[in-house]
């Protein structure tokens, strides 16, 4: 748990210092979050984004979202996969945990996992590559007590992709689970 | 097991499509244009005089039996401008003529206009050698149906001098996308005369021929998910075959058309289920914890082939349609998918990936002998013609997703590309 936790807290920090811009955008998203990993968030765009000092005083209500808020990992939704691969990397652990945990503390929550692949290759084949990395991530949701009945896979293959060009810096963006929270599509 | 991939050959090949691409310009106004990679080492030379026809039809039938001809790169469809005489009836022919053209076949024919707006159209085969009829057909038409005669007209030649049916008559169907417009289309085998089976702003994918080529089933994202829909090409009239929780897809028809192989996921990796066309019968056929798709029958209705990671790459298997143990077919190359079988069930057709590069590859069953027969590096879906001469499949070109069809000996290729945007997921028609 304290291992995750950290992997955790590595990975927030990461996430923050990527989207400075967001973090300027909505300052005090994050301070109502009391989960670890928002709080880690927090400390990061005080330093990153001093300017935010500026309206933030007034003390907001708890009323923004988690999964919204970009300043929670859970905001964060992708998980990227290598060619023909359905492991799920170490680096997405403390993301796919922080939705896991999310989904046990709300049984109301459900989501759609989201499988797609690159273009590369059959067509039904990378539909079931797509269906396979939505799997995979549905089985380490199980495995951190996630119920099935919160969770519905489903693949686009390759008809859906994020990026359309030809190289493998956008192939690399399309072999991607997608978490979508019921009611946000 | 070895590659008989030749590349020099291919080279040369690729320098004759550009000289019969300058040649060839687009068929009658055809949605898809062709364009024709080499040809066969032994052309068969043919003559083909003009028939008398009416100039306001809508098709010239010499051409289009004449395109049909050199399309299949087993003839060399002779220039006859030069020639004296332009007979029309087995009386006016003087072989010799022909026979100096180095013809060693010829055909005349015309088309007589008849009352309430039929047509009548004659057609003879002649053996220029041996001075003599091979082959010799009446049609009593309707104007429309002037080009489906020229297409049964080039069957017939090709044929009797092949000794192997012909398929200029069949159909294929194919999916267009332009912008985010996705159209499931048919047509002749020429890419003529395309018609819209469905259109959608969801993807569409996999169709595939019910046996009689009344109809069409095929994967539909319309729903936001894959489901299954079986279409009559007669009617227009449509039915979910299967719309199950999560993945429906990769339909196949069964040799008789009472049942398809289709694959579901209820919430787990794709697997294999048999299914009655009517949509009752759900029974499942593979059970492994990996990816179990691309199902296909064997022509004797015994066996499904179909891809699978389940030793850790796709690879292509088969298994009883009873169930049972799956046996291992491909074993070169780590990854193998998308198998169709040829007409009589000796070849198998699939993509292989080598070096990066996706390419359509034939084994021989019996065999094992391989031969990879593509020079490009995205093909996609394959599929053998009828007559097991030619397999299409979709490639991209320049950039631009086309269709591509090419002799099961690797030596003739054809490309059809639509003006307007990528051509994917083709299927050959029945005979």
């Amino acid at each position: 748990m304290n291992k995750r936790l950290m992997s955790s807290i590595v990975l927030a920090a990461f996430l923050a210092a990527c989207s400075s811009k967001a973090v300027k955008e909505e300052p005090k998203a994050a301070v109502e979050d009391k989960s670890p990993t928002a709080q880690v968030v927090e400390k990061a765009p005080a330093k990153e984004a001093p300017a935010a000092t500026a309206t933030p005083v007034t003390e907001q209500k708890p009323t923004v979202n988690p999964l919204k808020d970009p300043n929670n990992i859970l905001s964060k939704r992708s998980i990227y996969f290598d060619f023909d691969k359905d492991e799920v990397k170490s680096e997405y652990r403390p993301l796919v945990e922080a939705h896991a945990k999310y989904l046990n503390e709300h049984a109301d929550a459900k989501v759609a996992l989201q499988g797609n692949a690159d273009e590369r290759g059959s067509r039904e084949y990378n539909l079931a590559l797509g269906q396979k990395r939505a799997v995979a991530v549905k089985k380490v949701m199980n495995v951190l007590g996630v119920n099935d009945k919160q969770i519905e896979t489903v693949s686009y293959g390759e008809e859906k992709p994020r990026c359309a060009e030809r190289n493998e810096a956008c192939w690399a963006q399309n072999r991607r689970d997608d978490i979508v929270y019921q009611g946000e599509e | 097991m070895i590659c008989l991939y030749n590349s020099h050959m291919t080279k040369k090949l690729l320098a004759i499509w550009f000289v019969l691409n300058g040649l060839l310009s687009a068929t009658e106004g055809a949605a898809l244009t062709i364009e024709i990679v080499g040809g066969a080492a032994q052309q068969i030379p043919i003559a083909i005089v003009p028939f008398a026809q009416s100039a306001n039809l809508p098709d010239s039938l010499a051409m289009v039996v004449d395109a049909d001809l050199r399309r299949s790169g087993l003839f060399r469809v002779l220039e006859t401008r030069g020639v004296a005489s332009v007979p029309h009836e087995l009386a006016e022919v003087k072989y010799p003529e022909w026979a100096a053209l180095q013809a060693q076949a010829m055909t005349i024919g015309k088309v007589e206009t008849l009352p309430g707006n039929r047509l009548q159209v004659s057609f003879r085969l002649l053996d220029v050698v041996k001075q003599s009829q091979i082959a010799g057909l009446e049609y009593n038409i309707t104007p429309r149906q002037l080009r489906q005669t020229a297409h049964k007209i080039a069957d017939i030649i090709y044929e009797k001098l092949t000794g192997e049916p012909g398929v200029f008559a069949t159909r294929i169907t194919y999916i267009t996308k332009s912008g985010k417009h996705y159209v499931l289309q048919v047509a002749d085998a020429d890419g003529s005369n395309a018609q819209t089976v469905l259109s959608s702003v969801e993807p569409i994918i996999s169709p595939a021929w019910s046996p009689d080529g009344t109809q069409l089933a095929y994967v539909s994202f319309e729903k936001k998910k894959p489901v299954i829909y079986v279409q009559s090409l007669v009617s227009g009239q449509r039915y979910v075959l299967a719309n199950f929780k999560g993945n429906n897809s990769a339909p196949g028809w069964s040799p008789d058309g009472k049942k398809l192989a289709i694959v579901l996921t209820h919430g787990a990796n794709s697997q294999i289920y048999l299914i009655n066309a009517d949509g009752t019968g759900l029974a499942q056929l593979s059970h492994s914890n990996a990816i179990d798709t691309e199902p296909t029958w064997s022509p004797d209705g015994k066996w499904i082939y179909f891809t699978s990671d389940r030793g850790g790459s796709p690879q292509i298997y088969r298994m009883s349609v009873l169930g049972g143990d799956a046996q291992r077919v491909t074993y070169e190359g780590s990854y193998n998918v998308s198998p169709h079988l040829s007409p009589d069930g000796n070849q198998l057709v699939y993509i292989r990936r080598d070096d990066g590069k996706f390419r359509v590859t034939v084994q021989e069953l019996a065999t094992g002998q391989v031969q990879v027969l593509s020079d490009s590096a995205q093909d996609e879906s394959p599929s053998f013609a009828p007559n097991g001469r030619l397999i299409i499949y979709a490639t991209n070109i320049n950039g631009r997703n086309v269709l591509s069809a090419v002799s099961a000996d690797g030596r003739v290729r054809q490309r059809l590309s639509e003006s307007g945007g990528d051509v994917r997921e083709p299927s050959w028609g029945p005979l």
